[in-house]
């Protein structure tokens, strides 16, 4: 049966790197890009004799990201040992949570297609990251040998855990992407994917639709991007659709995303079924947190990405995409309310620049919100000009782009480029006669009843005006030039 | 009472890359099995209403400010690394070959 006709149940395991300046349980810096092995000390290694002391910081931080994401936050809670051999793990074990998470029961709101989606949070743990592999060969399994950095080994993770509440391969993206919003908020990570500090795994199953009884599932790594996340999981679904078809059996096990290739591979490794032996951490005692240390990060958490698009949609009466777009990111979010703390005059417009050239010179230029040179009061200026009528929307780009670039005042660069629109009647009567003469042969066309053509002739005294006659006024004028000479025939 | 089984041993054994002697298989079931018996006697207690402990030290909250301190010089690390190629740690194949 097509894929139609299955639910498709997928949950994903988030980890997110802490913003912390230091490691979780050693004072190692946790800056990105060092040469390799250069933060690293006998605390992370693990060498015997030394002892991890919590960061508390990072404890701090995944209590932001509980109450940020609607969870119960535990008074109690403990570290455990997960014991497993790898090489990027120089301890042999990795410094986890088990049974008493720091988080618990939370949920994510966001929309799919105009349609509210609720993936409950089943737990939010605080772990230690792993060191960094990199493989002699193009692959890990044809690789003879690896090289092992361990820069980031101990750097403070929260793991997020959702229930199998995703229905589609968009659905688990838009969660991540509404995950990565909701901590950049709160500012506890700064969740870049193509830097790692924003890794997800996925699990995912397929059931006939009406069935209530999970399928085998298989678990997706190594998706390096929120679009590789939903394409691994479109892949990955039409592969389970398949084999279900033709009777075969899903493989529970781990399969590796091919971004090149577009497929997922079976991970076949001939350890044992995963056999962690996970034992309370003797080397850390509990955290039992006060009320208090809870209730002041509850206070002084932003006001979030969902209740800023409900407050857009009100209060600005934004339409929802703008809403969305502009609420996906805080930095853009609290620029746009900047100017309209200003410029309140037109919502909708403002919003149409930072949508239109604001994003369009970010993107081309690949700077970020806090890098843009245009002061909030001067975006506002700028749109004050085009209401006085100082210059035309066409001149108003060409200011924007110079403000983007230089920082200048809207004022300033109107007056040493000598943009001023031209509203003055008689200059563009003038325009107006210049063009009428000059092109004889699309004006006999409107003459004739070719009304299109006039669309034409406004372009051409906009050209001759360098843009910078008054479109309407153009517009105006030559239809009065037209007329007089069509009475005159 | 559960017993500790040769296999067990040999489970554990291969979990913790352990490699035992048929001998040393013995001697271990048959200490392991000492040990567990020997632990039994906690079963004897009453603990009913007892909290369990979370550690052995009456502790809570031991944390550190956010504060980074200098790591150790990248020579002194490698001084442990069995191998080393331009200051990464090398390490043999990760996946065994089919």
């Amino acid at each position: 049966m097509p894929l139609e006709d299955y639910t498709i149940v997928i949950g994903l395991e988030v980890h997110a790197e802490l913003a912390t300046d230091s490691k979780l349980f050693c004072g190692c810096s946790t800056s990105f890009g060092s040469e390799a092995n250069t933060q690293i000390c006998p605390r992370c290694l693990g060498l015997p004799g030394t002892l991890p002391v919590l960061n508390k910081k990072a404890v701090e931080y995944a209590v932001r990201a509980g109450l940020a994401l609607d969870c119960k936050i535990n008074k109690f809670s403990k570290f455990d040992r997960k014991n497993y051999f790898y090489p990027d793990l120089s301890k042999a074990y990795q410094i986890s949570q088990y049974d008493q998470p720091i988080c618990e029961h939370g949920h994510v709101e966001f929309y799919v297609g105009g349609e509210k989606k609720v993936v409950g949070i089943t737990r939010i743990h605080l772990e230690e990251e792993a060191g960094k592999s990199i493989h002699s060969g193009t692959s890990i399994s044809d690789s003879d040998f690896s090289l092992e950095d361990y820069n980031r080994s101990g750097i403070p993770l929260i793991e997020i855990v959702s229930e199998p509440d995703i229905r589609s391969p968009e659905e688990a993206r838009i969660y991540m992407e509404t995950l990565r919003s909701i901590l950049r908020y709160i500012g506890v990570s700064d969740c870049k994917m193509e830097e790692g500090s924003l890794r997800c795994d996925a699990n995912i199953s397929l059931m006939p639709k009406g069935a209530t009884v999970f399928g085998t599932r298989t678990e997706i790594k190594n998706m390096n991007s929120f679009r590789a996340v939903q394409k691994a999981l479109e892949y990955e679904a039409e592969r389970h659709a398949k084999l279900l078809d033709s009777g075969e059996k899903i493989v529970q096990e781990t399969r590796t995303w091919d971004d090149n290739l577009g497929i997922t591979l079976s991970m076949r490794s001939k350890e044992e079924a995963h056999d962690y032996r996970y034992f309370p951490e003797p080397d850390l005692v509990p955290v039992i947190l006060e009320d208090e240390f809870v209730t002041d990060i509850k206070n002084s958490l932003p006001e979030l990405p969902a209740e800023k698009f409900r407050r857009y949609l009100e209060e600005f009466g934004l339409p929802e995409y703008d809403a969305e777009l502009i609420t996906a990111d805080r930095d853009l979010a609290e620029y746009f309310e900047a100017v309209v703390a200003i410029y309140n005059k037109d919502y909708k417009a403002v919003s149409n620049w930072i949508m239109g050239e604001f994003m369009r010179l970010m993107n081309e230029q690949g700077i970020e919100v806090g890098e843009v040179k245009i002061k909030p009061e001067d975006f506002a200026a700028m749109l004050k000009l085009m209401d006085e009528g100082v210059i035309s929307s066409k001149i108003a780009k060409v200011v924007f782009e110079e403000m983007f670039n230089t920082g200048k005042e809207p004022k300033t660069i109107v007056g040493e480029k000598g943009l001023v629109q031209i509203s003055d009647s008689s200059a563009i009567e003038q325009i107006v006669a210049d063009v009428i003469k000059d092109n004889p042969g699309p004006v006999a066309e409107y003459l004739g009843g070719k009304d299109k053509v006039l669309g034409f002739l406004v372009g051409q005294v906009m050209k001759l005006s360098k843009g910078k006659a008054n479109p309407q006024m153009a517009n105006e004028f030559l239809k009065k030039a037209l007329a007089e000479l069509s009475k005159n025939q | 009472m559960s017993s500790i089984t040769k296999e067990t041993v040999c489970y554990v054994a291969d979990l913790a890359r352990l490699y035992l002697t048929d001998e040393e298989i013995e001697q271990m079931t048959e200490s392991l099995n000492k040990i567990l018996e020997f632990e039994e006697q906690l079963n004897s207690v009453n603990t009913d209403n007892v909290e369990p402990m979370a550690h052995a030290v009456p502790l809570n909250n031991v944390m550190r400010e956010d504060v980074v301190e200098e790591s150790m010089p990248i020579r002194e690390a490698m001084l442990n690394a069995p191998d080393e190629v331009e200051g990464f740690f090398r390490v043999p194949r990760i996946i065994e070959k089919d």
